[in-house]
């Protein structure tokens, strides 16, 4: 073989090789088929972290029980807003609900579908008191804005008659990652005290007044648990995960109510939830006895109306099966069940569901 | 341009020739040196526009804002370069003594086989990953810097504005000692191989002339190798200004303007690997122009170490003197 023939033959062989990968990249993509009834079989979304792992276990059951493949990716509330607006997801899932602007801006028509619930504890570690501190809202809110900034204050000291507080600095611990834990404990603290209101305010991510900041409810945990005389919030299931000692929390009865899954859902059931379920629940500090008030709901984001017909099938079917029978998985994991009043909710958003003009619920 | 008709000419040449191993080759090496232009302008690219929106409200006042007020979407950078220069200049306070030191033991008074075993731990040093280093600075040194180490400085110089205020653990003094320790091998190693360059003449000479060891290594070997000395100290700020994990996890991550080492802060790695995954809109925007302007600043030491070394360099070289 002459060299002429060589390069050519090289040449070919590039050809052929570029070729190959282009086909072979080409057959990734494709391979969506029709399920059962009608859905397709495989539908993606991204969100929330939080409910992420109940979310994993319904969706597992999901696949077992009707064929329907969810792939669910926990990249955080603000990244599943941002690719349900550009519709990179069949579904996104918030912690927190999506502001008018963020409805505006990815077309009008998503639905809020609530899911499950949660409840945000105040975690402390204080020598000598093990279990049972109480605060009320307007001191719980004075303390993260460094108002109260000893353990001995008065303000602490009439509400635990009997406790021997430590004469000692307060050291505040709170999250420095955006989190929807952030916003149902700062949308509370909002709601009983105007200083917390006007100087603070409520969202995922805040202009702290005091504090260290440590990332995610591992490392917040972690601080509190190491410093003695601290006090920091976390989620309920990692507290009771972790057998971490939290406060009893003044409601707007007066009565010093105990974080659980009951006591928060009776604050889901006693708050006042507009029909669009774009509420968090602790922003409007709920009257009951025995309510928890620092609770939120989590979120799935779908849109009224879509283009795909058998995946709008599939996610209609996904998110009758999340606040259904879905729910009796939740307990176990320390997720609150949404009240009944919240399913019925539910159910007219997901009756509500259309694509090329059917409806996408069927049963 | 010229050159690039001539390297043209030279391929088509080899061509003709029909030497295309070589020719292929030329061309994957012209497209490897190529790639690295074209990631750093990717980079810059890309965090200049995705920067626009914020750049557009806040204008060159995000330089000096110390606003950081996401419920409000009100956002200024200063926070985050005084917590980056901060802690990166308590790094290099603590590791370049040290670093330098370690350096002079090994070169001029460990014998060959400590040498050896001293230099790999160094090495090794510089590989562990470094949220195992932000685990361990918040785990152990933080409690022990808080029992062993801040009551003595605080009953001495807790007077100070420097040292007041009480201790928690998460802190400016704790990150800027664990990214001392984290910058150590940079400075060392670098060092190290500064030292070693010094022609021996130097030092025989000095002895020759009756100086100690000490004053052989002040006078004679030092200032020979003070320009590679300088070009270690400073590529070990930048590693410590870029540090991102271990910095998060024990800065304590609260944006202010801090006087106190105890006090928290937080620098412009720390709020980007702490925000990123959960904002959007125009914090994301100001996160993003933070990425750009923490890009600016390594690039600035960079530069800024290279005109040092230049500039100490073109002095009369170490030497002998009087």
């Amino acid at each position: 073989m002459n060299r002429a023939a060589r390069l050519r033959l090289s040449l070919w062989m590039a050809l052929g090789l570029t070729m190959s990968l282009v086909v072979f990249a080409s057959c990734g993509g494709g391979g969506e088929q029709g399920g059962g009834g009608g859905g397709a079989s495989s539908i993606s979304g991204a969100g929330a972290t939080f409910p992420a792992p109940i979310y994993q276990q319904m969706f597992q059951q999901l696949a077992q029980d009707s064929g329907i493949q969810v792939d669910y990716q926990a990249i955080g509330s603000g990244g599943g807003i941002e690719q349900f607006t550009n519709k990179t997801v069949d579904f996104g899932a918030s912690d927190a609900p999506m502001t008018n602007d963020q409805v505006q801006s990815a077309g009008g028509d998503p639905q809020h579908i609530a899911t499950v619930g949660g409840a945000v504890v105040a975690t402390y570690n204080l020598q000598g008191v093990q279990s049972g501190l109480k605060l009320r809202g307007q001191t719980l809110a004075d303390i993260f804005q460094g108002k109260i900034t000893r353990w001995d204050d008065p303000a602490i000291a009439q509400d635990n008659p009997g406790v021997n507080l430590p004469s000692a600095d307060i050291a505040v611990v709170h999250r420095s990652d955006g989190s929807g834990t952030t916003n149902i404990f700062s949308s509370y603290l909002s709601a009983v005290s105007s200083d917390w209101k006007n100087q603070v305010g409520a969202g995922t991510e805040l202009k702290w007044p005091v504090g260290i900041g440590a990332k995610g409810n591992d490392r917040v945990s972690g601080e509190v648990s190491r410093t003695p005389n601290t006090i920091g919030y976390v989620e309920l299931a990692y507290a009771t995960e972790n057998n971490l000692p939290y406060a009893s929390i003044q409601n707007a009865n007066g009565e010093f109510v105990e974080p659980s899954l009951d006591s928060s859902r009776a604050a889901i059931e006693n708050a006042s939830i507009p029909d669009d379920l774009r509420v968090t629940v602790s922003s409007t500090n709920p009257s009951g006895s025995g309510v928890y008030p620092i609770t939120g709901l989590t979120w799935l984001l779908v849109r009224q109306q879509q283009d795909d017909l058998s995946k709008c099938k599939s996610v209609a079917q996904m998110a009758w099966y999340t606040t259904h029978d879905g729910q009796s998985l939740a307990p176990k994991q320390n997720y609150v069940q949404i009240p009944s009043s919240v399913v019925s909710l539910d159910e007219q958003k997901i009756k509500g569901l259309q694509a090329e003009g059917q409806s996408c619920y069927q049963q | 341009m010229l050159s690039s008709l001539t390297t043209r000419f030279a391929l088509l040449k080899q061509l003709r020739r029909g030497n295309l191993g070589d020719v292929i080759f030329q061309l994957l090496a012209l497209l490897f040196g190529l790639s690295i232009l074209a990631l750093v302008f990717g980079i810059v690219f890309e965090t200049w526009a995705q920067s626009a929106p914020s750049r557009r409200e806040f204008g060159w006042s995000f330089l000096w804002s110390t606003a950081f007020d996401p419920p409000n979407d009100s956002f200024g950078a200063l926070p985050f370069i005084y917590g980056t220069i901060a802690s990166s200049i308590l790094a290099i306070l603590i590791a370049g003594p040290i670093g330098i030191g370690i350096a002079a033991y090994l070169v001029e008074i460990a014998p060959r086989r400590l040498n050896q075993i001293v230099g790999f731990v160094v090495e090794l040093l510089a590989a562990v990953p470094s949220i195992v280093f932000g685990l361990w600075g918040i785990i152990v040194l933080a409690p022990w810097l808080k029992n062993y180490i801040v009551p003595p400085l605080q009953a001495v110089l807790g007077w100070t504005p420097l040292f007041s205020g009480t201790f928690f653990g998460p802190s400016v003094f704790a990150a800027g000692i664990v990214l001392s320790i984290m910058i150590l091998p940079t400075v060392a190693a670098i060092s190290r191989d500064v030292l070693r360059a010094v022609p021996d003449a130097q030092r025989e000479g000095m002895l020759a002339l009756g100086a100690t060891r000490w004053e052989m290594f002040s006078r004679a070997v030092l200032p020979y190798g003070k320009s590679g000395i300088t070009g270690a100290v400073i590529l070990g700020l930048g590693r410590a200004a870029g540090e991102t994990m271990a910095v998060t996890l024990i800065i304590g991550n609260s944006p202010k303007i801090f006087t106190s080492l105890f006090d928290q802060g937080a620098t412009m790695a720390s709020i980007i690997a702490n925000n990123f995954a959960e904002s959007r809109g125009l914090f994301l925007s100001s996160l993003i122009e933070i990425g750009l302007m923490l890009f600016a600043v390594t690039f600035l030491i960079n530069v800024g170490a290279r005109l040092l070394v230049s500039l100490i360099s073109r002095q009369p070289q170490g030497g002998i003197r009087a």
